[in-house]
Order: C-alpha cells, then sequence, then structure tokens
C-alpha cells in the first residue's frame, strides 16, 4: 500500500520551482480556502482526522480550535522544521522535494487561525534546506501568494525563515517559542498552552512540517477522503524515516497502519548482511524501544502504543542481532544528557545520572543495585515530573530498554569486577557520579 | 549545553575589543529586526549573520550585537553558550561536525571518528596543526537515513566510508 500525496514529486526534475507545483496543482488548496470562512477550514481540518505528526498526534484542526478568535492580540502561527528527533529526517526530504507544498500548507494555516505572520522555525544545520525555503518564499511573494492581499483577497501572509542554532530542545514547541525570541531555548510551564499565550505573549499555532503538508491535499480533495486513507483514528499517510540495518534505509511515505514487518522488509528491504533482526524503535528516539517479536504492529497511533511504544515522529531505528543494547542505551543517553536544557532536576540529574549507571555496567564495573537505580530514574524523571517531556523522552528508552533486554544487563552486571579504586574510574561527566553509593536503597 | 568550553573571560586573541558593523550588515541587521515586533527576536539572525562574516562569535561581536539590540552583553552571552553552533574560539578552515547519534553509530560512525582523530591528530574539540580542520562531536543531524553522517561547514556529507571520507578531506585541504 505504497502511497503518494506528499511525495508525488520525489524523483520529478524541477520539482522546487513554483512552476512545477503550479502545473501539479498547487496552490489550488489556499484559493479554495481563501474562499471560504477562516472556521469552516478548521472544520474541513478538523474533520480530516489529521494528527500532528511532530511526535505528539494531536489532532490538527482540535488544535486551531484553541485559538481565541475574540482576542485583540496578534496571532501567529510556527512551522515547526527543528526536526530534531533522532532517527528522523522527514521534514528535510519534504522541503528539498516541494517546498511550495509546505508554504501553501503554512499559508492555508494561517488564514484559518486569522494569522497574518507565519515563522519557520529550521534547525541550524539545515543550512541550505533555509536557502530553499526562502527562495520559495521569494517566489511566491513576486506572485501574489504572499504578502498583501494574497491571490488579491483581502487576507495579508509575511513568512519568514528563523534558523535556530543546535539545540535539540528548540524542537519542543515553548522552547522553539523561546529560541523565536532570541533567548536560551528553556521549555515553559503548560499552561497556558501556546494557542492562547505564545510567540511575544500572543495566541500560536505549532505545527510540524509534515502536518501542515497534509492541509492543501485535504483542502483540495476535502476531509472525506483523507479520513478514509489509514485507520479509523490515524488518518491519511505518513512519511516513515527508515535507519540503522536495513539494506535500504530512507524515506517512504506510507498509508497509516502498514506493518513494520512490511516496511522493514519489503520497502526496505530487510536487514543488511542478511542477519536477523534484533529490536526496532518506531518513533524516534524517545520511543520506547520493541524486540523483534513485535514487528507485525500496525503503524498508526493506537496500535503502536497498544505494543508498548509510540509512532512519534515516525523515525524508525533498526537494530540487527549484533547490537549490544547497553551500548545502544548508553548512546540514546548520551544525546538525553547532552540535550537535557537543565531546568528540572529530575531530567537534569537523572539523564546525567542514568547515563553514568550504564557507562559503568558496559565498562564492566556494574553494581547489583545498578539496574534498580536506573528503574528509579525512570520513574521519577517521567511523567508529569519536569516542564517539558524531555524527561519522559529517556525514561521511556530506559524503561524500555531493561524491559526487552534486562538479560543484557544483567549479564554484564554479573559479570562485573569491582573498579580498580573506591572512587569511579570512569571519565565522569561530572562529580554527580560520586554521590550514588548504595543508591538502590538509599 | 556542552560545546568546546571556550573560556569567555579570557578572549582569544584576533578580534579588536571595538567591532563594528559595516553598512552591508548594518542593512541586513535592518532587514532582519523588521521581520520580528521586538528587537531581542532578532538575536539569532544577527549572531548569524556575526558568525558567517567573522568565522566565529568573540566577546566583542557578543558587545557589538548586545550594544545594537538593546540586550544586556551577560544576556547575549548566555545565549549563545546555549546553542552548540555558535562558535566561541575560530575553528578550522573547515568544522567536521561528526554525528555520533545512534543511527550514524550503527552504521559505522566509530571507525570513522578512529580515522579522522587518527588522519588529524587530534581529539574531539581540536584543530589539526595546519589550522585546516577542527573536528567536533555532534549529536543527530536529521539525516539519519544516509549515515554515517558528517557536516562540513554549511554541507553534508552521507553514506561515509574511510576512503570516501579521506577523498573528500584530500579535496578539502587542496582548496
Ligand atoms: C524534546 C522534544 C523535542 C521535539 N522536537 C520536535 C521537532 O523536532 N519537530 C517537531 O515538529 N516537533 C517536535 N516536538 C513536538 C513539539 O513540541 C510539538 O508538539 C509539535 O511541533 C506540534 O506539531 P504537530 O501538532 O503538527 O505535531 C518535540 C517535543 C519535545 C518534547
Ligand atoms: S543519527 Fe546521525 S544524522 Fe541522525
Amino acid at each position: 500500500m505504497s502511497a503518494s500525496i506528499l511525495l508525488a514529486a520525489r524523483g520529478l526534475a524541477g520539482s522546487r520551482s513554483l512552476a512545477n507545483y503550479r502545473s501539479r496543482g498547487g496552490y489550488r488548496g489556499l484559493a479554495k480556502a481563501l474562499a471560504m470562512e477562516p472556521a469552516a477550514v478548521v472544520a474541513e481540518v478538523r474533520a480530516s482526522g489529521l494528527r500532528g505528526r511532530g511526535g505528539a498526534g494531536f489532532p490538527a484542526g482540535v488544535k486551531w480550535g484553541f485559538v481565541p478568535t475574540d482576542s485583540p492580540k496578534a496571532r501567529y502561527l510556527i512551522c515547526n522544521a527543528d526536526e530534531s528527533e533522532p532517527g528522523t529526517f522527514k521534514d528535510r526530504e519534504l522541503i528539498l522535494v516541494d517546498p511550495h507544498m509546505v508554504l501553501e500548507g503554512i499559508a492555508i494555516a494561517a488564514y484559518a487561525i486569522g494569522a497574518r505572520t507565519a515563522y519557520l522555525y529550521i534547525r541550524g544545520e539545515f543550512v541550505r534546506e533555509a536557502a530553499i525555503l526562502d527562495e520559495a518564499i521569494a517566489e511566491a511573494r513576486g506572485a501574489g501568494l504572499l504578502g498583501r492581499r494574497v491571490l488579491g483577497r483581502d487576507f495579508d501572509l509575511e513568512i519568514h525563515v528563523h534558523r535556530g542554532a543546535g539545540a535539540y530542545i528548540c524542537g519542543e514547541e515553548t522552547a522553539l517559542i523561546e529560541s523565536l525570541e532570541g533567548k536560551r531555548g528553556l521549555p515553559r510551564l503548560k499552561p497556558p498552552f501556546p494557542a492562547v499565550v505564545g510567540l511575544f505573549g500572543c495566541p500560536t499555532v505549532v505545527n510540524n512540517v509534515e502536518t501542515l503538508a497534509c492541509v492543501p491535499h485535504i483542502i483540495v480533495r476535502g476531509s472525506a477522503w483523507f479520513a478514509a486513507i489509514g485507520t479509523q483514528r490515524s488518518t491519511g499517510t505518513k512519511l516513515f524515516c527508515v535507519s540503522g540495518h536495513v539494506r535500504r534505509p530512507g524515506v517512504y511515505e506510507e498509508v497509516m497502519g502498514i506493518s513494520f514487518r512490511e516496511l522493514i522488509e519489503e520497502r526496505c528491504g530487510g536487514i543488511r548482511g542478511g542477519r536477523a533482526l534484533k529490536a526496532f524503535i518506531p518513533g524516534g528516539s524517545s520511543a520506547p524501544v520493541l524486540p523483534a517479536a513485535k514487528i507485525d504492529t500496525p503503524a498508526d497511533f493506537e496500535s503502536v502504543a497498544a505494543a508498548g511504544s509510540m509512532l512519534g515522529s515516525g523515525g524508525v531505528i533498526v537494530m540487527d542481532e549484533t547490537v549490544d543494547m547497553v551500548w545502544a542505551l548508553e548512546n540514546l543517553l548520551t544525546f538525553y544528557a547532552h540535550e537535557s536544557c537543565g531546568q528540572c532536576t529530575p531530567c537534569r540529574e537523572g539523564s546525567d545520572w542514568a547515563l553514568d549507571v550504564v557507562r559503568r555496567i558496559r565498562r564492566g564495573h556494574g553494581r547489583p543495585h545498578d539496574l534498580e537505580t536506573l528503574r528509579r530514574i525512570a520513574r521519577y524523571a517521567s511523567q508529569g515530573m519536569t516542564i517539558c517531556p524531555l524527561g519522559d523522552a529517556f525514561c521511556g528508552p530506559i524503561a524500555s530498554f531493561l524491559e526487552h533486554f534486562g538479560q543484557e544487563f544483567e549479564a554484564a552486571i554479573a559479570g562485573a569486577t569491582a573498579p580498580p579504586t573506591l572512587l569511579p574510574v570512569l571519565p565522569l561527566r561530572s562529580d554527580r557520579g560520586l554521590f550514588d553509593h548504595g543508591a538502590g536503597g538509599a | 549545553m556542552s560545546g568546546p568550553a571556550a573560556p569567555v573571560a579570557s578572549p582569544p586573541a584576533g578580534q579588536p575589543a571595538g567591532l563594528a558593523f559595516d553598512a552591508a550588515m548594518e542593512s541586513e541587521i535592518a532587514a532582519i529586526l523588521a521581520r520580528y515586533p521586538r528587537p531581542g527576536a532578532g538575536l539569532l539572525p544577527v549572531l548569524w549573520l556575526c558568525q558567517r562574516r567573522w568565522g566565529w562569535i568573540s566577546p566583542a561581536a557578543m558587545s557589538a550585537v548586545a550594544a545594537r539590540l538593546g540586550l544586556a552583553p551577560a544576556f547575549v552571552e548566555g545565549v549563545v553558550s546555549f546553542y552548540t553552533m555558535f562558535q566561541r574560539r575560530p575553528p578550522g578552515r573547515f568544522l567536521l561536525q561528526v554525528c555520533t547519534t545512534l543511527s550514524c553509530q550503527l552504521c559505522g560512525t566509530g571507525e570513522l571518528v578512529a580515522h579522522l582523530k587518527r588522519r588529524l591528530g587530534v581529539d574531539f574539540g581540536g584543530t589539526s596543526a595546519d589550522g585546516a580542520f577542527t573536528l567536533v562531536e555532534v549529536q543527530c543531524l536529521g539525516a539519519c537515513g544516509e549515515g554515517p553522517v558528517i557536516q562540513v561547514n554549511d554541507d553534508y556529507y552521507g553514506d561515509l566510508t574511510v576512503e570516501r571520507l579521506d577523498a573528500i578531506l584530500d579535496r578539502l585541504a587542496a582548496s
């Protein structure tokens, strides 16, 4: 059930140009939307069942409906192109293939919520992609698709590209807003939600690139068409980014509900070198890992949740039978310890501490109570103990690696030797490791 | 956010204390500020402008930006130090940013890193003796399907092997 809606232009020469996009029906959605009442556009997107593709899967139309219509303040739309979740590389593909589709989605969403300014926040590393977007914006402006009186209608819109500068946390919507305001990217407490108090204190909707790219298609072909694709509660297609030990890694557009088996074995040609699958992370590095036995899980929001993980951003990281799971968890925790913004104690300390523990287990100096320590960290740094979900983002991996591959950790600890001195011998990232003696009982 | 730590208090030599924007930069700054209702929001784009122009963000550049945007220098320094891409020391001609996150590692980053350290004679954070290459470790670059991935200045290089990497470095070194 391969599908080709968002990436239909892949492989087409000149797909990035406005002329090419228009020859494929581009900007017809915007024209149609501008002839509708904004509330009707919101209703159409709500009826399509479109859920956010940035990770949380929140229904886009419902989010747009939270924007107060009676506020005298300006309203803003932000397109989230931070693409910072490890294992995710789909928004970049969309921008490289069809930047005008993204701009059209932004324009329709801005119209729907009453925004006259939209910002596209793109991770700093995507220099080329930012330039492509700038070019597309200039082209659209020149054609009267942006700027004053869009398509001759009573609607003004400016879209500005804003580059980040290297920080995973700035993909989180409130950290992104802080960053866009010119500050350190520290997440804000919610509520108030951005839809009410967001950028510059004004009502703001933040949507992922892929979410917004679906919008023109929904407007042109109708919500019923979109809702009929996929499963009942996960509608439309999804871009899956498959990386790791598969023969053909890459971005695949598939109908929601395709099984991970079909995705990994058929689309991606199976595991490299004829090896066996050991585990896969279904939705970006923050999603709990699943063992090979779960390969028949359908890739939609509900099914992946029922299997104990999340569809997240659609970043599927595939690991073969040779992968040392203690090593893999250490790698992930290195990422989170580096990227924790430092505001919340459970996340800042917990990510470093967990990394220290996993590191010493892998170096052969694990202690009997280490797994209990890890489980406790995973419990106390997640589920609302932190301002933003970065805490959950590293706790889910810890809990799931221990749940499915606990024997590997136990074996490493069973074979461990005491470190040669009383002080930790590992190159600790901080002095924090010094304080965790006997943590299991303390 | 740990980038290569730079002791900002004792600025490295190479840039005068009082730094000024020329006319071209001033006009770019004006264009940047026009995009936001508050000048402070222009901070990241203006810092990018400075880095593009001067190669790194020196203490003098931070002071100049602070003065121009009406911000405290310490605030600007706080922002600069939060983001890993702002260079607080002048890097070599080519900044080799090696992704060491999971997907890339599964595809062989370890071997590339060992090779790079040997070839350049430096560890992460170091610059080769000829000043051509600065080697840094970065987190996921959002191109995991092409792992292992290295970003050199603005450009991505994917599906790397030691041989391909050597060819790229040879070409860059000769450029
Ligand atoms: C730590 C963290 C990182 C995130 N990174 C991204 C990202 O890179 N891109 C993205 O679109 N959403 C990211 N999100 C989700 C955003 O907070 C937000 O939910 C999303 O952009 C909303 O768009 P959507 O409803 O269209 O999915 C991240 C969330 C967290 C907690
Ligand atoms: S893991 Fe290296 S680019 Fe994502």
